[in-house]
């Protein structure tokens, strides 16, 4: 299970009046991400639960600077894959005169040899793909 | 004029596009398309909410005003239509919105949400891209539908380029560089651009000065028609 802090959307935590209000910060990965009210939910459970102590959980949405896929960890770029989610590529370096787009990677067979069915998938922030040797349709997270 | 001011025009041109998109729902012709159909509007819904959080209660704004307080333009307000208008209305949209995200700067709180959207609507734009020149240099029957869309909606995309009150964005090069876009697109799908006039001689200013088009009201009523019925309604 990918964490909200590894899919880089959990911008900050804070604990103020001697650690009875907790203050964090989310970002949505696309503006009108309904999963939004979700992630919040979860937190405000998880840090009751963590801290009983605590009196108050406040989860403010921040915009700015705007979510962008390379803000997905190592780790969190691990646990897409195994469930079975092509991560999205890697910035590449600094743009060259010819613009070259790297193949996507079937996450279930490993083959380069995928092809894009739809910009958009099942949520806004993934494209569908198929792939050509294994034939099975997946969810790519495509770049932002 | 505070930059706030901009969020009113583009939360409802957002609000409005996101609606109709919306009205595709259970219509597409594959699947594939009315997820896309459905994440864009979702996506503009986004950026609607986003602005209204600005300005007050999104409620209220959105199913609480009456037609001639919204400020969209009266482009994304027209009816689908076949698919060729609905995407020819989505191309000359989503080519505008991410030229003039593109164009917002500052660290307002419009910026916050034109720097977040810029990024969602590269892909909404290169969606009605691929789609026009698919069915502009598709077969006789998709070329007649989407030449038909453009010439029709044509008389709407002169309203693109008034001055947006709170954003400092010069109107005449945007307009350049819009109709140079469009004309790259269109001639790549074989599609003639139109050489008539793009706004209608007999509209007395237009959407962003709170007149809008015949549908515009019935689409309202049933969009709101919930919302005044049972205020409050929550599931």
């Amino acid at each position: 299970m990918i964490s909200l802090a590894e899919l880089g959307v959990l911008r900050d935590v804070r604990l103020l009046d001697g650690g009875r209000t907790a203050e964090v910060e989310l970002t949505p990965t696309y503006t009108g991400c309904p999963a939004l009210e979700a992630m919040a939910e979860d937190i405000r459970r998880a840090l009751h639960t963590a801290d009983p102590r605590l009196a108050r959980v406040s989860v403010r949405t921040v915009l700015s600077p705007p979510w962008s896929t390379d803000d997905i960890t190592e780790e969190g770029r691990r646990k897409l894959a195994a469930a079975g989610i092509a991560p999205p590529r890697r910035p590449g370096p600094a743009r060259g005169p010819v613009p070259v787009a790297l193949a996507i990677r079937c996450p279930r067979c490993g083959s380069t040899d995928t092809e894009l069915i739809s910009r958009f998938s099942s949520t806004a922030c993934k494209a569908l793909r198929r792939c050509r040797t294994c034939r099975e349709p997946f969810d790519h997270v495509k770049e932002v | 004029m505070s930059a706030v001011a901009a969020a009113l025009p583009l939360a409802d041109d957002a609000l409005v596009l996101s609606h109709r998109l919306a009205e595709w729902l259970g219509h597409a012709p594959e699947l594939e398309e009315e997820l896309a159909l459905a994440n864009i509007s979702l996506d503009l819904l986004g950026q609607a909410r986003a602005c209204y959080a600005l300005l007050g209660d999104e409620d209220a704004l959105a199913y609480r005003r009456e037609e001639r307080e919204f400020r969209n333009l009266q482009l994304v307000e027209q009816p689908n239509g076949d698919f060729a208008h609905t995407i020819t209305r989505q191309l000359f949209f989503s080519v505008w919105q991410e030229l003039l995200f593109g164009r917002v700067t500052g660290t307002g709180p419009p910026a916050a949400v034109a720097a977040k959207a810029v990024k969602e609507t590269a892909y909404h734009r290169d969606h009605a891209e691929q789609w026009t020149l698919r069915l502009g240099d598709g077969t006789e029957e998709s070329h007649r539908r989407t030449q038909r869309a453009v010439d029709a909606l044509w008389r709407y995309t002169g309203e693109l380029f008034q001055p947006l009150e709170g954003l400092d964005i010069a109107m005449e090069p945007l307009r350049r560089d819009w109709r140079a876009r469009i004309g790259d697109i269109l001639a790549r799908a074989t599609l003639t651009m139109p050489e008539g006039p793009d706004a209608d001689a007999w509209s007395a200013g237009a959407g962003r000065q709170g007149v809008h088009t015949e549908s515009f009201g019935r689409m309202l009523a049933e969009m709101q028609h919930l919302h005044r019925s049972h205020p409050g309604a929550v599931w």
